[in-house]
C-alpha cells in the first residue's frame, strides 16, 4: 500500500471535484473493497475522498418503483421491509453476499464497483490484462474454475462478482450518476458495465469524478414474485459459482412476464432476454423452465475448468423459477 | 501394572470434569499475550519481500528506494545478511535442527519456489516496513518451473525413505500381489486431493530479542519451545541455554507450527543485524508459502477380498509432489496396514520434485488421507457384497495389529461402532444407495473407522507445593488453544488434593522443565503423566519428612506404609493415624517443597514400566503392545439433486482414547477435528497454477474453510477405556484422531445418497454434477 491523502467531502460537488482533479484519487464508502485492493497493491491511489458524510441515503418505495441512496449499507437495504416485501430478489441477493460484518460496512454504490475475484487479478505477481493492460491473461489456460463462460474474450474471462447486480439487472435497475459540474444522468445498469473485449481494464461507463448517487428499480409484478438463488462452495460467505435472479408474473398458470439474470457466469451481470421471452405466454411448469433455461447458455465459451457452469447455470435457473412459481 | 490413578472415583475430583478454560478470561479480555504481542522497548517490525517467480535466479537487487523510505532501519538480502552457524541444507544442519526444509532463503540468488523470501525489511512501524518491502526492486532471470507431479516435465522417483526418513519408501508383508491376483473380489481405485493449508487463526509470528550479544530471547508462535530452542541454538551457534523461547498462547497450529521455518530464523538474524528487537508476523497470503502444507497427492488403493468379504490383500501406492530438496510425503500407508485383518500388504511411495516449498505434517499426517483411501474402499467392498458397512468392518476386524503382530494395548473400536450406530440411528439406513430422498435432496448415511497411533514421547514437569496450600506446576509444554492449561491444572489439583483455584500451571517457556512438542497427539498424555509423577514426588518427599519428624503422628513409620489422600498423609493400615501436609510443613518450617519427574508416553513408558516389573501378571506383554486410539464417525449428507451441493446434516463421532481429562475441551477437540475433516472433504483446496507454480487463492476469501452454516450439531461420545500400557495417566491423545476417516465418512454418505462414488477431494458441486446425478 502506498501513502495517500484523505479528505472528507461535504457535498457531492466537492467529492466529484476532488476526484476529477486528481486522476489517482478514489471515492471511499465502506472501504471493504477498496482497502483490500490498495493493501494488495492492485490499486494505488494518491487521495481518498470519503463519501460517508454525504446524504446519499434513503430507501423509498413509490408506485413507480424503488429508490435506494448509494450510501445505504447492504445490511440495511437487505433487511428493509419495503425491499423484502416488494423486491425479494434484491433483499435475498444482498443477504447472500459476503458476511454480516462486511454488509454492515459496505455501501450499495461500492458493491456495484467491486472488482473481480479472479485469483490472477488479486495477486500482483501474476500477469493480468485487467490489472496491467497488455500483460496477458493466465486464467485462459490456468485456474479458471470460477471464471466466466459468457461475455469473455481472449483478453479476459473474469467474472463480475456482485450478487446485488444480478438482481438489479434482472429488474432493469437504473443508476443516477452525478459529475463535478453537478449534472446528473441516468444509465440502465445493463448498459453501465462493459464487456472486456480487448480492454478488460475498462469496466464501466463511469467518468472521472462521477459519483453514483442512487439506484432506481421500476415497480413490476415480476419484482414482487422474485427470487435469488446462489450456488457456492460453502453454505455462506463465498462468492457465487453460479447464481440466478428471477422474477415471474404468473396469472392463471400462464407466465405474463419474466425476468432472468445470471451471476458467476458472465464477465458482467448477465441478463438472459432469450430465456425471458421463451417463458412468457407459457405454462409455469418445470418443462417450460427447462426448455427456456437451455437458451441461457447457447453462446457459452467455457475453458477447461468451468465447463460445469453450462449445466449448473441451467439448473440454477430452473430451480429458482420453481421456487417463485411454487 | 495397576498403577493407573483413579481420579474419577475421588469425590470432588477435577480430572474428567467439563471444567471451563482456566485461561478463557485472559483470552477474551485481550490479556493473553501471543508471540506478536510483546511490546519490547525499541521494538522494530520486519516484513518479508517475496519472489513473484517460482524458479530462476535473482539478477540484481536494488534496495535504495526501500532503504530511503521513512522509518526504514535495514533492508536485508542474501547479499548482506550475516551467515548462520548451521543451515538445514547440510546433513549436519538437518540433523541438528528441527527445520523441515533443506534450504534456507536469503542464502543465495536462487529461486526455487513462488513467494520465496528475497528480502526482509526492518522499520520502525509495520506500515513503513510493509510499504518499503514493496519498493525492493528485484530483477529475475526466470525459468520454467515444474508445478507438481502431474507436470509433463516432472520425474517420479522411488525414494528410499519419506517423511524426513521416518517412513520406508517401500514395505511389504506376505504376498500381496499373488493374493490380489487370485482374489475373487478385486477393487482398484484412485483417490486424490489437492494441496491443503493449515491456516491456523494466528499466523506464524516471531519476536526476536538479543538481550546481549550472546543471549537471545524469542517469543514464538510454535507448538514446541524446546525444539525451537535447539534449532535456533544450532543455527545461531549459541549454546542452548543462552537461547530462550517463550510461547504463552498459541492461536492454533495443526502441524504448521511444529517445526522451525525460515521466517523465524530470518527474524532472529534481522534482530542481530539491527541490534534491536524485531517482530515479524506472516501475512495471510504468506501463510500459504511459509510453513508447509499437506502435499497434493494421488493414492491407488487395491483391495483383494474373498467372496465373503474377507480382505486377502491390500496394495497401496502413493504419488505426490515434493520440494527440490526434501523427500517429504506423509505416511498414508500406516493406517492402511493397521485398520483391518489383512494377511498381506504392500505400500510404495513415489515422489516428484517440483518448484514448491517442502510440505509438512498437517493434522493426522498420513492417517487423514490414508484413511480416505482404505475407508472408501471398505465401503465399496460392502456395496459390492450388499453387506452393511459396519458388518464388513467387523468381518475384517483386526483382533491384533497385523502389521507388527503385536497385541493392542487397548482397543474399543467395536464399542465405537455399536454406540455410534445407536446414537446416529444407523438402523434406519436404507441398504440401497441412491434410494433415500427428501424433496429435491438425496439423503445418504456413511461411516468410517478412525485410528491414530500413540507415538513415543517423554517430558518432565515440576510441582512446587507451598505450606499455605497452593501450588505452582510447570512444564515447557504448549497450549495450542485446545485446553492444555486447563487439563493440566485439573491433573495437578487432583494429584495434590487441592482446589483448582489454588493451583497455577505454567507452560510455554524453555526455562521450565522440558516437555515434548505438542504434535502427534502426544502432549496430553506425556505432560499429564509427568505432572502426576512430579506430584507423587512431592508426596514421597513429604512422607520422608514426616517419618523422621518426632512430632508427626507418622514418626518412624515405613515410608511405603504411608499414603496420601486429599492432602492428608496417613498410615495405609490405620488411616486415623496421620496429618495434613500443611501441619507437617508449618511445624517443620518447610515453606515449600518441590517435586520433579519424567513422564513417558507410548512404548517408552511401557518399556520403563516393564523394566520395573511393576505388575508381574502383565510381564509377558509389557513393552510389546501396539498402541492406538480408535473411533468411528457417522455422517448424514443432503445432496441437492439439481445443484450438486453437499451439506452435512448429521454427525456422530465415538472415540476410545483412554482417559479423557476434560469432557468439554475433549469434545471441542473432536468436533474441531471433524470440522477440519469436513473442510478437507467438501471445500478446502489450495490451487497451484500449472504454468507459474504459484497459488491463485492464497487468502481466506477463496480458500474455503467451513463456516457455521456448513456444520450441523455434532454428537461426540467417548468410550470409557483404561489402558495401563501407554503412560502413567492412561491418556491417549485426541488431537488428530478426530480428523481420521472423516473425509471417507462424508464421501461414503455421498455415495449412499447418490450412488456415485467420488474420489477426488474436495467434493465441490462441479464434481458432483459432472459425475451425473440420477434423476
Ligand atoms: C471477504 C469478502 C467477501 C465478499 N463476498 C461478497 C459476495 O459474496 N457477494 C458480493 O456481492 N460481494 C461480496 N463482497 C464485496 C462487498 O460486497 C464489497 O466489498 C462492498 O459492497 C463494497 O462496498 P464499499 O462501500 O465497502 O465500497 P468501497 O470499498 O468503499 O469502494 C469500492 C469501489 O467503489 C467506489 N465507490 C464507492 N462508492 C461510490 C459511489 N457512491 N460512487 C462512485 N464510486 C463509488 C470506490 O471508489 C471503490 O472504487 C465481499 C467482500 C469481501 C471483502
Ligand atoms: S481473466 Fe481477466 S482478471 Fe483474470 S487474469 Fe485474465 S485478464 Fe486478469
Amino acid at each position: 500500500m502506498n501513502n495517500f491523502a484523505y479528505t472528507q467531502a461535504a457535498s457531492t460537488k466537492e467529492a466529484a471535484t476532488a476526484t476529477q482533479s486528481d486522476k489517482h484519487a478514489a471515492f471511499i464508502s465502506g472501504g471493504t473493497s477498496l482497502i483490500d485492493l490498495m493493501k494488495s497493491n492492485i490499486e494505488q491511489h494518491s487521495l481518498l475522498v470519503d463519501l460517508n458524510k454525504l446524504s446519499l441515503l434513503g430507501v423509498e418505495n413509490s408506485a413507480t418503483g424503488l429508490r435506494i441512496g448509494a450510501l445505504e449499507r447492504m445490511s440495511d437495504v437487505g433487511e428493509h421491509p419495503l425491499v423484502v416485501q416488494n423486491y425479494p430478489v434484491i433483499s435475498q441477493s444482498l443477504l447472500a453476499s459476503a458476511s454480516p460484518q462486511l454488509r454492515n460496512m459496505a455501501s450499495m454504490g461500492g458493491n456495484l464497483l467491486q472488482r473481480t475475484r479472479c485469483g490472477y487479478f488479486r495477486d500482483v505477481a501474476f500477469p493480468c490484462n485487467k490489472r496491467v493492460p497488455g500483460s496477458g491473461c493466465p486464467a485462459q489456460d490456468g485456474d479458471n474454475r470460477t471464471l466466466a463462460i459468457l461475455g469473455g474474450s481472449t483478453s479476459c474471462i473474469a467474472t463480475h462478482a456482485s450478487d446485488l447486480c444480478v438482481a438489479l439487472v434482472a429488474l432493469e435497475a437504473k443508476l443516477t450518476l452525478e459529475n463535478a459540474k453537478g449534472a446528473t444522468r441516468t444509465v440502465p445498469l445493463a448498459d453501465f458495465y462493459k464487456l472486456p473485449g480487448k480492454t478488460p481494464h475498462i469496466e464501466n461507463q463511469l467518468q472521472p469524478g462521477e459519483l453514483i448517487t442512487a439506484i432506481t428499480i421500476p415497480a413490476a409484478a415480476h419484482a414482487r414474485k422474485s427470487h435469488y438463488l446462489k450456488v457456492r462452495d460453502r453454505a455462506s460467505y463465498a462468492y457465487a459459482l453460479v447464481s440466478a435472479a428471477v422474477g415471474l408474473d404468473v396469472q392463471g398458470g400462464t407466465i405474463r412476464s419474466a425476468r432472468v439474470a445470471l451471476g458467476g457466469v458472465g464477465t458482467v451481470p448477465w441478463r438472459v432476454p432469450a430465456v425471458e421471452k421463451a417463458l412468457v405466454g407459457k405454462a409455469a411448469t418445470e418443462d417450460t423452465f427447462r426448455a427456456a433455461a437451455a437458451l441461457a447458455v447457447r453462446d457459452a465459451a467455457p475453458r477447461e475448468h468451468n465447463k460445469f457452469k453450462i449445466e449448473l447455470a441451467q439448473r440454477t435457473i430452473v430451480r429458482a423459477l420453481l421456487e417463485v412459481a411454487a | 501394572m495397576s498403577s493407573e490413578p483413579q481420579f474419577s472415583d475421588q469425590p470432588g475430583g477435577f480430572v474428567g470434569k467439563p471444567l471451563v478454560r482456566v485461561e478463557g478470561r485472559e483470552k477474551v479480555t485481550g490479556k493473553a499475550k501471543y508471540a506478536a504481542e510483546f511490546a519490547l522497548p525499541g521494538l522494530t517490525y520486519g516484513v518479508l519481500a517475496t519472489s513473484p517467480i517460482a524458479k530462476g535466479k535473482i539478477q540484481s537487487i536494488d534496495t535504495t528506494a526501500a532503504a530511503k523510505e521513512l522509518g526504514v532501519i535495514a533492508v536485508l538480502t542474501h547479499q548482506n545478511l550475516p551467515k548462520l552457524a548451521k543451515t538445514p541444507d547440510t546433513p549436519e544442519g538437518k540433523k541438528d535442527t528441527n527445520a523441515p526444509m533443506g534450504f534456507m532463503p536469503l542464502t543465495s540468488d536462487e529461486i526455487f519456489y513462488a513467494a520465496q523470501p528475497v528480502a526482509l525489511v526492518v522499520a520502525d512501524t509495520l506500515e513503513h516496513a510493509t510499504h518499503a518491502a514493496t519498493l525492493v526492486k528485484v530483477t529475475y532471470a526466470p525459468q520454467k518451473p515444474i508445478a507438481d507431479f502431474h507436470d509433463p516435465k516432472a520425474e517420479l522417483f522411488d525414494p528410499e525413505k519419506v517423511q524426513d526418513g521416518k517412513q520406508k519408501g517401500h514395505t511389504k508383508r506376505g504376498e500381496p500381489q499373488a493374493a490380489f491376483a487370485s482374489s475373487p473380489i478385486q477393487l482398484t481405485a484412485t483417490y486424490t486431493h489437492p494441496v491443503y493449508n493449515h491456516n491456523p487463526m494466528e499466523p506464524g509470528s516471531t519476536t526476536a530479542h538479543w538481550e546481549a550479544a550472546d543471549r537471545l530471547t524469542v517469543y514464538e508462535s510454535t507448538q514446541g519451545v524446546t525444539r525451537t530452542q535447539s534449532t535456533l541454538s544450532a543455527m545461531t551457534g549459541l549454546p542452548r541455554e543462552q537461547v530462550r523461547v517463550i510461547t504463552k498462547y498459541l492461536g492454533g497450529g495443526f502441524g504448521c507450527k511444529g517445526s522451525t521455518w525460515p521466517h523465524t530464523v530470518l527474524t532472529v538474524q534481522a534482530a542481530k543485524a539491527v541490534g534491536r528487537p524485531v517482530k515479524l508476523m506472516l501475512t495471510r497470503p504468506q501463510m500459504f508459502t511459509s510453513m508447509g502444507h499437506r502435499e497434493d497427492q494421488s493414492q491407488v488403493m487395491k483391495l483383494g477380498a474373498s467372496a465373503d468379504g474377507k480382505i486377502t490383500s491390500l496394495i497401496h501406492t502413493k504419488q505426490s509432489t515434493t520440494s527440490p530438496w526434501d523427500n517429504y510425503a506423509e505416511p498414508n500407508s500406516k493406517i492402511v496396514d493397521l485398520l483391518y485383518a489383512s494377511p498381506s500388504f504392500e505400500s510404495s511411495y513415489e515422489l516428484a520434485r517440483a518448484n514448491v516449498m517442502t510440505s509438512t505434517f498437517m493434522r493426522a499426517p498420513g492417517e487423514a488421507p490414508g484413511s480416505f483411501a482404505i475407508e472408501c474402499s471398505m465401503d465399496d467392498l460392502a456395496a459390492r457384497l450388499g453387506v452393511d458397512p459396519i458388518e464388513i468392518r467387523l468381518r475384517n476386524y483386526a483382533d491384533h495389529d497385523y502389521g507388527t503382530g503385536q497385541q493392542w494395548s487397548s482397543k474399543s473400536l467395536k464399542q465405537c461402532y455399536t454406540r455410534g450406530a445407536e446414537l446416529f440411528g444407523w438402523s434406519k439406513r436404507n441398504p440401497k444407495a441412491g434410494a433415500t430422498r427428501d424433496g429435491r435432496y438425496f439423503v445418504g448415511m456413511g461411516m468410517a473407522s478412525a485410528s491414530y497411533p500413540v507415538h513415543n514421547s517423554q517430558g518432565t514437569a515440576r510441582a512446587r507445593l507451598y505450606a499455605d496450600g497452593h501450588a505452582v506446576v510447570q512444564a515447557g509444554a504448549t497450549d495450542l488453544g485446545t485446553g492444555t492449561y486447563t487439563v493440566m491444572t485439573q491433573v495437578a489439583a487432583d494429584s495434590l488434593g487441592l482446589p483448582i483455584e489454588k493451583v497455577r500451571f505454567e507452560l510455554g517457556d524453555t526455562q521450565l522443565p522440558t516437555a515434548p512438542n505438542s504434535g502427534g497427539s502426544v502432549a496430553a498424555g506425556t505432560v499429564s503423566s509427568s505432572i502426576f509423577l512430579a506430584c507423587q514426588d512431592v508426596w514421597q518427599k513429604l512422607i520422608k519428612a514426616a517419618v523422621i519428624d518426632k512430632k508427626s503422628p507418622l514418626y518412624r513409620a515405613k515410608p511405603e506404609d504411608v499414603t496420601v489422600e486429599k492432602g492428608r498423609l496417613f498410615l495405609k493400615k490405620d488411616p486415623k493415624k496421620g496429618e495434613a501436609f500443611g501441619e507437617l510443613m508449618k511445624r517443620g518450617e518447610i515453606t515449600d517443597i518441590e517435586g520433579m519427574a519424567q513422564g513417558k508416553y507410548g512404548s517408552g513408558y511401557e518399556d520403563a514400566a516393564a523394566a520395573k516389573n511393576a505388575d508381574p501378571t502383565q510381564k509377558d506383554q509389557a513393552g510389546h503392545h501396539s498402541m492406538h486410539s480408535f473411533g468411528a464417525h457417522f455422517c448424514e449428507v443432503r445432496v441437492d439433486m439439481d445443484l450438486g451441493t453437499i451439506r452435512v446434516s448429521k454427525w456422530v463421532s465415538v472415540i476410545g482414547a483412554g482417559r479423557i481429562l476434560n469432557a468439554q475441551t475433549a469434545r471441542s477437540q473432536i468436533i474441531g477435528g471433524a470440522i477440519f475433516g469436513i473442510g478437507s472433504a467438501l471445500m478446502e483446496e489450495t490451487v497451484r497454477d500449472p504454468h507459474y507454480s504459484r497459488y491463485t487463492n492464497a487468502d481466506l476469501a477463496s480458500y474455503h474453510v467451513p463456516v457455521n452454516a456448513d456444520i450441523p450439531n455434532m454428537t461426540v461420545e467417548f468410550v470409557e477405556e483404561h489402558d495401563p500400557y501407554i503412560n502413567a495417566m492412561g491418556v491417549k491423545g485426541i488431537g488428530e484422531i478426530a480428523m481420521v476417516g472423516v473425509a471417507a465418512a462424508v464421501a461414503n454418505a455421498v455415495y449412499h445418497a447418490t450412488g456415485k462414488r467420488l474420489r477426488d477431494l474436495p467434493l465441490t458441486p462441479d464434481k458432483v454434477l459432472m459425475a451425473g446425478l440420477p434423476s
